[in-house]
């Protein structure tokens, strides 16, 4: 009764059987058919997306946001992309034709292939890999070569330099994101999303809040959102590598981005924040469909506060916040996770939980110290009188000069 | 349904595309994607060998995980070497860097 | 011809075809491509033989690091003339020899090889290959020690990269 979606999907089944085909077929198609239901309503909420962007950016500059296309502006994002299909499409001098236009299509159809692993509830998911974690990690080192492909193929020095950059940052914030992402899977000793999720009768995030928060930051990153959007920075480096794609290839990479931060908060919510759990969810799965959206959606708009909140990182603060701050932090809380793992008894859910969080707490303490121990020396170094050139002397010889030159 | 033989001739023919690569190829990183593809041989003949014959027994994809390794290993250090060689002598062609010193 | 082996051959095939464009072609990005699509398929195939880690850690490790790290060589050692001119050495034809003539003997000394034509062993579904990589990977009467030895050799050979592509001037 709570379950429409297996209602259907066995009435389509036996529909196909009642034709006469044969079982391998009829699970083809069955399979299909999921993939494109599933693939149809992610590109839907995506144009959505648009639009709750726009407003929830306007929002925090104390703004309106789009309201005269329809009420509250919902139809924009349908205008945006009708103004996105007519432009002109572009092939730079020089590019690579092929490349070109492969690499719009491998940013957006990597992001879709994260939902195939995402359990939208007890009895909806695409499939139930048990190495579900690590392809997410495959899917995402996917899309860091569309973005190689996409600044190499431009024929043009900024998007190639736009495209190094951000495969560094990318490359880089994948380490610490790995490694935060091995503790869910110690705490549910299994691979596989559905495994961690019903393995979260207590949600993760209260038993390893800071591998949470590292999975947050490094998220963020690989993104490639503010404060970590050097990539894109207007000033600097003129949209980077997608300078030279206009209309709708554009459209894909935005598209794109947007639909990572939403995927980027589902995955979050699965691994940490309980997925599809929450009153009801058990006895009636499409309520389990609802509550996965809702966390998705809060993470995604947690994600836009840091983007409109937070000023850019230079890039040698970004590299070095990954490698001397977060890779030796998620290393030492993986390591501390794996300890407590085997100490702690198993069988009572109270003493685990609370040993865990404690153990977080403690390290998280610890590494404030280190930091604190840190900028003391830090603000030492800069405070140090540096020689600098007289400002007097400069003033009074260009004084000189004028007075002798005018007179 | 599939014998062995398939698995073992497409390991075969894929190794010594990659010997003709590496023997054949001026430019230095493409002789190292050569090498690529013969250690993927090697991989996938460690896996049919390990489906076929002993799948009670998980050596063979251990020994694949080691091969990874080594081949990740040898590609890092091999394309340091290319661009170190890149920066003191301009070129990447394998022929000419031939000698030990000027 | 079964399903399954319909997709053995098309699997086989782009992969063939994908690692004869890469030894082939004369643009070295394309050839990185063309290797991203050749280690792609091999991934397919270790689908196939019931490797579902090594599938994924096959595109994590070689599309993921190695094949990016090799466009990144590529793009930071190229010289503009270098793509017009010959790619491939004088002594191609020889090299085509020497590889016909391996590919023959291997395949001749497998088939005379009595295993030849096995058939696929059915493997209970309770088995999980997963479980029983990991358990060997770190049980000390199993592969602990190779995977320690990885380690370390994975260690040195980070060191020993960025020592060695260290540019002096800047220090």
């Amino acid at each position: 009764m709570g379950d429409p979606v297996t209602l259907i999907g066995k009435w389509l089944e036996n529909l196909f059987f009642g034709w006469g085909l044969s079982a391998g077929l009829v699970s083809l198609i069955m399979a299909v058919v999921g993939v494109v239901v599933i693939a149809s309503v992610v590109l839907v909420l995506d144009i959505f997306l648009v639009w709750v962007e726009r407003k929830i950016v306007a929002r925090f500059q104390d703004r309106l946001g789009p309201n005269r296309l329809g009420p509250f502006g919902l139809v924009q994002p349908i205008a945006d992309v009708i103004k996105l299909l007519i432009k002109e499409d572009i092939l730079p001098k020089g590019a690579d034709r092929f490349v070109y236009n492969l690499a719009p299509i491998l940013a957006l159809a990597t992001v879709l292939l994260l939902w195939a692993v995402l359990p939208l509830s007890s009895t909806i998911y695409g499939t139930n890999l048990n190495v579900g974690v690590l392809y997410i990690v495959a899917v995402g080192a996917i899309s860091t070569l569309g973005i190689i492909m996409a600044g190499w193929a431009s024929n043009n020095k900024y998007a190639l330099l736009g495209a190094f950059r951000t495969v560094a940052q990318m490359v880089s914030y994948e380490v610490p994101m790995v490694i935060a992402m091995l503790v869910p899977v110690i705490l549910a000793r299994s691979m596989g999303l559905k495994d961690i999720v019903d393995a979260q009768r207590i949600w993760f995030l209260f038993i390893a809040p800071l591998p949470a928060l590292i999975f947050l930051i490094t998220s963020i990153a690989e993104l490639g959102r503010a404060p970590f959007d050097l990539t894109e920075a207007e000033s600097e480096i003129v949209a980077g590598y997608h300078i030279e794609y206009t209309g709708m290839k554009f459209g894909l990479f935005y598209a794109g981005e947007l639909l990572h931060a939403l995927t980027v908060g589902g995955i979050i919510s699965t691994l940490f924040l309980g997925g599809w759990r929450g009153p009801g969810a058990e006895t009636y799965p499409i309520l389990g469909v609802f509550y996965f959206f809702i966390k998705a959606f809060f993470l995604y708009w947690v994600i836009m506060w840091v983007k409109y909140s937070l000023p850019r990182i230079r890039i040698d603060h970004m590299l070095n916040l990954n490698w001397k701050f977060l890779t030796p932090l998620s290393l030492a809380i993986l390591i501390v996770t794996a300890i407590l793992d085997k100490i702690l008894p198993r069988s009572s859910e109270a003493i685990y939980a609370l040993g865990m969080l404690a153990a977080n707490v403690v390290v998280g303490w610890i590494t404030l110290q280190l930091l604190r121990l840190n900028v003391r020396s830090e603000r030492k170094r800069v405070a140090e009188p540096k020689p600098v050139a007289q400002p007097e002397t400069s003033v009074a010889a260009v004084t000189s000069q004028t007075s002798s030159s005018s007179s | 349904m599939i014998p062995i033989s398939w698995y073992l001739i497409l390991t075969a023919a894929l190794f010594c595309i990659g010997l003709y690569g590496v023997l054949a190829r001026k430019n230095a990183v493409a002789i190292l994607m050569g090498i690529e593809l013969m250690l993927n041989s090697v991989n996938i003949n460690l896996v049919a060998f390990w489906r076929y014959l002993t799948p009670e027994i998980i050596a063979g994809q251990a020994f694949a995980v080691m091969v990874f390794a080594v081949s990740a290993a040898e590609v890092a250090v091999g394309l340091a070497l290319v661009i170190s060689i890149y920066r003191r002598r301009g070129t990447v062609v394998a022929d000419d860097i031939d000698m030990m010193r000027f | 011809m079964t399903a399954l082996q319909v997709i053995f051959l098309i699997t086989a095939v782009g992969t063939l075809g994908s690692a004869l464009m890469v030894v082939i072609t004369r643009n070295l990005v394309h050839a990185a491509l063309w290797l991203v699509a050749a280690l792609f398929g091999v991934a397919v195939i270790f689908v196939q033989l019931n490797a579902g880690f090594l599938a994924i850690a096959q595109v994590v490790i070689y599309i993921g690091a190695i094949a990016i790290l090799m466009i990144f060589a590529i793009m930071l050692t190229r010289r503009v003339a270098q793509d017009a001119g010959p790619q491939t050495n004088p002594n191609w034809a020889w090299a085509f020899l020497v590889a016909a003539v391996l590919f023959g003997g291997l395949t001749w000394l497998l088939s005379a090889w009595s295993g030849f034509s096995t058939p696929m062993p059915e493997i209970s579904s309770r088995a999980d290959p997963l479980r029983q990589l990991g358990q060997a990977l770190v049980s000390p009467n199993a592969y602990v020690l190779p995977f320690e030895v990885a380690s370390v050799l994975l260690v040195t050979a980070l060191i020993g990269a960025i020592m060695i592509a260290w540019d002096r001037k800047s220090g």
